[in-house]
């Protein structure tokens, strides 16, 4: 029976088919677990109790009543938006965003597939999301959502670049760009590479959260003066696979941060035989913790002014970004 | 199949899954949801009163020279990845050819900024 089980999955399409699966799974599950974090915590952090009726106990099934409620949701498309662009600019996003999941490792062999450009695609995908939220900006033919657009346009490109030469040192250190390569060189190191890329890591991380255009980088959805921003027209259900993908790129991202600089699903200390089992648990809390920080900076910092958003990222962490890379290189070859 | 191909489908799946979810999803959503649209809801958002002029209107995208020099150093970014990975291999060498290089990305960032194109006004 196992025999037979073994050979099922070494047909590829089969195997196939139960990664898209679990894939598809995983979405929907990040989605909530996160979003409610997200609830929660933000109530805490301002000593309000949070969602507290649905599910009983903690309002635990808040997030699945949202759905519900989404799903009644009339489709509403407004009459002068470009509707072939308005239509295809969520699919566009969470097909960047579902495509992200394929390089990351999970455990020893735990990987939807181990791409040999694992990072350097990883990179590329993340960027398909940023000409979905160009298109939504631009098809609602709405003023806030045009001034959106636009901003999410100018901050992901401006941000883009240090997330990309932050990736350099740790990829330096490794020599590979495989995700499960990473990881493996810095077991084989004995240590996670944030020890000697805290640098890239922060830089990594600021970008990621500039990337995600969360607080303090929400700029192109600032509430207070463009409403939703590209959102802004989205109702029903094209508006939550937005933020679907907001909170599954939350993930994916904390995730390859971790599998760059954090030792992956690697703990110090933990046998290797075990890892296959413990791997995703420890990669999971690790992202768990990742997340966590995101949310505590939603509270933490205030909005970042335009100009001040492009001065960081071109005047700070692109040269900081660079010369961590000359240093970098520098150590790796002379020691 | 070669593993390569099967990386490629792989991929290729990933991405169908993402618009299948989102084709599905409100496939099956339009059986449940009500449908009447009327020319009020169908307005242009504009905080409650009628949208003056078209959505696209003009504006002044500001960036546009932070996106050509955004091309040219993620073209530059491109050719660090191969070096970064046998840098090992290239040693002393590949090291001081790459130094040249980050020297003149540098040099046209601070032109950049001496030039004052990256304030924002």
């Amino acid at each position: 029976m196992t025999g037979f089980a073994t050979d099922l999955f070494a047909n590829f399409w089969v195997s196939l088919a139960a990664k898209l699966a679990l894939v598809a799974t995983m979405i929907p599950l990040i989605g909530m677990v996160i979003g409610f974090a997200e609830m929660k915590l933000s109530a805490k952090m301002q000593s309000r109790i949070g969602p507290y009726f649905a599910g009983g106990r903690w309002g635990w099934a808040q997030l699945i009543a949202d759905g519900v409620k989404f799903f009644q949701k009339e489709d509403l498309i407004p009459e002068d938006a470009d509707r072939p662009v308005f239509k295809s600019a969520p699919i566009l996003v969470l097909v960047g965003t579902v495509a992200l999941f394929v390089v990351i490792p999970f455990g020893p062999g735990l990987i939807f597939r181990d791409l040999s450009v694992g990072i350097f695609y990883a990179l590329a995908i993340s960027s398909i999301s940023t000409i979905g939220v160009l298109m939504a900006g631009w098809s609602s033919a709405n003023k806030y959502s045009l001034m959106g657009g636009l901003r999410a346009a100018g901050q992901l490109i401006a941000y883009e670049l240090p997330l990309v030469l932050a990736v350099v040192g740790s990829v330096i250190m490794a020599g590979t760009l495989s995700m499960s390569g990473i990881v493996e060189a810095q077991i084989a190191a004995g240590y996670p590479f944030v020890i000697l890329q805290v640098v890239g890591f922060a830089i990594f991380m600021i970008a990621a959260l500039a990337e995600l255009t969360r607080i303090p980088f929400d700029m192109p959805i600032a509430e207070s003066e463009l409403v939703m921003g590209y959102l802004t027209e989205y109702s029903g259900f094209r508006f939550l696979f937005f933020f679907l993908a907001e909170f599954a790129n939350m993930f994916t991202m904390s995730a390859i941060a971790v599998t760059l600089f954090l030792g992956g699903y690697w703990l110090p200390g933990i046998p290797e035989s075990v890892l296959v089992f413990a791997g995703p648990v420890i990669l999971i809390g690790k992202v768990a913790i990742l997340s966590f920080v995101m949310i505590w900076f939603r509270w933490t910092f205030p909005r970042f002014r335009e100009d001040q958003l492009q001065t960081l990222a071109w005047k700070w962490l692109i040269p900081i970004a660079l010369a961590n890379i000359v240093i970098t290189a520098i150590f790796k070859v002379l020691f | 199949m070669s593993p390569y191909f099967e990386s490629y489908l792989t991929v290729g799946a990933f991405a169908g899954l993402g618009a299948v979810l989102v084709l599905g999803m409100l496939g099956i959503a339009a059986v449940l949801r009500p449908t009447n649209p009327t020319s009020a809801k169908k307005m242009t958002y504009e905080c409650g009163v009628d949208p003056v002029g078209s959505g696209w209107s003009q504006t002044y995208v500001r960036y546009y020279v932070f996106g050509l020099l955004f091309v040219i150093f993620e073209v530059e970014a491109v050719f660090i990845f191969p070096w970064a990975i046998i840098l090992e291999r290239l040693g002393v060498f590949g090291l001081v050819e790459m130094m040249i290089f980050i020297f003149i990305l540098v040099l046209g960032l601070v032109y950049a900024i001496r030039k004052g194109v990256l304030e924002w006004e």
